[in-house]
């Protein structure tokens, strides 16, 4: 059985092996494997290429543009998505709008390990995508399965932008699949993860799991929730979230970052402008609370969606 | 004139030690408690730092301030931290001061000017440089800023900002680099080229001090000296103290990378036990004193982590789920 975090390291390993333009640079990836091990063997396996930076973000994406710039197709590891904000300028002002700017297109993936995990606490916890996805300039995936978790960092590194790459730590271990696919949905499709008819949870991340426990639960009661994984968050697959709620007419958007300004913010903004008489409730949110995220487990569960939480909105938006 | 530096005495040193011991009493149970899966999240200890760590904060005055970081426990107890406090932030009581909001090493109470780190290496040192300034403008004098990182720390941005802008204004702030060799694996040849990281100091313009961070009494010496300095208006001093972490980064790590021949040369000392031959040696304490003093602080620790077990945990319903202060700009928007 191959995990998710298996599956981001052996899209890495294929990437070094299928293009010699790939390098990879970021805090202790080379002989440790990474934090995570994401990494493991890697350095060994491809000498040279799996280099080991000081503690600085800013330089590491810094460098990883520059290489860019001439022609390497770099990958660098954040330790934790939360320390990429020391890293923010190069990402925001220059990676993304180089291609703007000079017509020079900007090949980087920064990879994000993301999101909660019981005892993380406010610095080893945040779910960063809304932000990134604020700037123009810069593909931001959210990969939820082992298999798009490998196929999209596959395809990351062949895109010619930078991506923001937010791989979910909560999902590395328990989230297990038989094999890795050939072939996959293209970055920028959502998929139905679970079809239903009588509403639509949009939803990306660890968040898919969360709801797709909720979708079972409703299920005991007769209903059937359609569980949206968006993938990608930016570009964001408007017409297959229409799509869905033109079929449901009831929209629940889950989402495990704050809520000002996040994807959920955004899907039902477009829903609201783009698929108004489509809707036959007002469209719900659920998001972290607007807090940085608690480091005590019991606090932690709470500052987050659940599936219990998520069951609960639907049902009051079904009115049951 | 400067005053000159008081010479560090024999009651000085065997006080310093006597942190030393509760701190490393405290951590050989944090550690078992993190084996005994009674802590969640992760424990990082200061195991053959304690004796860098002490000197800090046993020489900083009260209104002074302080910023310890990832293995100061030692540091912490001396500027008036406590067993009981550290015990309820690793095991998220609701009575800790943190609350369960935050755990393990991010803890602090910003207003007694014991700051409360983040997470984000280096980031400690222009905010104290920020309390110091204020304290100037408030028209205050003769005190002193302190921060702890690692020599990964000296990689960020954070660090070389801070310690310049500080350097530009004459700041009384020290910085104290343990340079144990490894920022998490990385050893020290893949996170700075220079011959030295004290060779910095002269880069910033700051006066820089070295430490043998396994000997107290040099640490003692060297520290009471930088403060001095910096209390007398010599402007911002980097300290660089040479040792190992004995432990592994966390204690999820088993540290195998750390190389065989570093653990065996002089910087592998256990500065704790170095202390303890010293007093020996110099008849200051005798093996008696020892072991009831270390019987002195497990009795304090176990008696903290019995009682804290028994204290209420953070309850959800409790909180008010608000980072705002102010009671009137609060909202909490797409939360069910
Ligand atoms: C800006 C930033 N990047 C990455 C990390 C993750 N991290 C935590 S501790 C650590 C190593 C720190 O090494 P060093 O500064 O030498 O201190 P030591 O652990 O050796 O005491 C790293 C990389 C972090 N906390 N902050
Ligand atoms: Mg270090």
């Amino acid at each position: 059985m191959i995990t998710y975090l298996e599956a981001i390291r052996l899209a890495q390993q294929k990437a070094l092996a299928t293009d010699p333009r790939v390098f990879l640079y970021g805090q202790d990836i080379g002989t440790f494997g990474g934090a995570f091990k994401a990494t493991k063997n890697l350095s060994t396996e491809f000498p040279g290429r799996v280099l080991d930076s000081p503690l600085s973000e800013d330089a590491i994406v810094g460098i990883a543009i520059g290489a860019a710039i001439e022609g390497a197709r770099p990958i660098v590891e954040m330790q934790f998505a939360d320390f990429s904000t020391c890293g923010l300028n190069q990402i925001v002002n220059h990676a993304a709008t180089l291609f703007y700017r000079t017509g020079t297109p900007c090949p980087i993936v920064v990879r994000l390990p993301s999101g909660g995990t019981s005892g993380g606490g406010p610095f080893h916890s945040q779910s960063l995508e809304a932000v990134y996805s604020h700037w123009p300039g810069l593909v931001v995936l959210t990969p939820a399965t082992v298999e798009d978790a490998y196929s999209m960092l596959l395809e990351s590194v062949a895109l010619d932008d930078p991506v923001v790459f937010c791989e979910h730590k909560f999902l590395y271990y328990h989230l297990k699949a038989e094999r890795l696919p050939d072939e996959a949905l293209p970055i920028g499709k959502a998929r139905i993860a679970r079809p239903g008819r009588d509403a639509s949870v949009v939803t990306h991340g660890a968040m898919l799991h969360e709801s797709l426990a909720a979708a079972e639960l409703l299920a005991q009661d007769g209903f059937e929730l359609e569980v949206v994984d968006l993938r990608s968050v930016k570009p964001l697959d408007t017409d297959t979230v229409l799509a869905s709620v033109a079929r449901t007419g009831r929209l629940l958007c889950v989402s495990e970052e704050w809520p000002w300004g996040g994807v959920a913010a955004e899907v039902i903004a477009r829903v609201s402008t783009e698929g108004f008489g489509l809707l036959d409730a007002a469209p719900v949110r659920i998001n972290a609370k607007d807090t940085p995220v608690p480091y005590h487990p019991e606090l932690w569960a709470v500052h987050r969606p659940t599936a219990s939480t998520i069951a609960a909105a639907a049902r009051q938006l079904l009115h049951i | 004139m400067a005053k000159p530096v008081a010479p560090v005495s024999t009651s000085d040193y065997i006080k310093a030690y006597r942190v030393m011991l509760v701190s490393r009493v405290l951590e050989d149970k944090l550690a078992a408690l993190y084996r005994a899966g009674m802590i969640k999240g992760g424990v990082f200890l200061g195991k053959g730092q304690e004796a860098l760590s002490v000197s800090v904060g046993i020489q900083l005055r009260r209104g002074d301030l302080f910023a310890p970081l990832i293995r100061d426990q030692a540091g912490r107890l001396a500027f008036g931290d406590t067993v009981l406090d550290t015990l309820r932030t690793y095991l998220g009581s609701a009575l800790g001061s943190m609350r369960g909001r935050d755990g393990n090493i991010h803890r602090g109470r910003p207003r007694d000017g014991y700051y409360a780190m983040i997470s984000h290496l280096g980031a400690m040192v222009p905010a104290v440089a920020g309390g110091l300034l204020a304290r100037r403008l408030r028209g205050e004098s003769g005190i002193v800023g302190a921060t702890c990182l690692g020599d990964g720390g000296t990689s960020t941005g954070a660090f070389h900002e801070g310690l310049n802008a500080a350097a530009v204004d004459k700041l009384p702030l020290l910085v104290v680099v343990a340079n144990n060799r490894y920022a998490y694996s990385t050893p020290n040849s893949r996170q700075y080229a220079c011959a030295d990281l004290l060779d910095k100091a002269a880069g910033y313009g700051v006066t820089g001090h070295r430490a043998d961070g396994t000997d107290l009494a040099d640490c003692l010496r060297t520290l009471r000296t930088a403060i001095h300095q910096a209390r007398e208006g010599g402007g911002p001093q980097l300290v660089v103290a040479d040792l190992l972490r004995l432990v592994g980064h966390g204690e999820h790590d088993d540290a195998s990378y750390v190389e065989e021949s570093l653990k065996k040369s002089r910087l592998g000392a256990d500065c704790l036990q170095l202390a303890e031959s010293h007093l020996l040696d110099q008849k200051w304490a005798s093996a008696d004193d020892l072991r009831s003093w270390r019987n002195e602080a497990e009795r304090e620790v176990n008696a903290a982590a019995d009682r804290v077990r028994r204290e209420p945990i953070p309850d959800p319903a409790e909180e008010d789920w608000t980072a705002l202060s102010t009671a009137t700009m609060r909202e909490n928007p797409g939360t069910p």
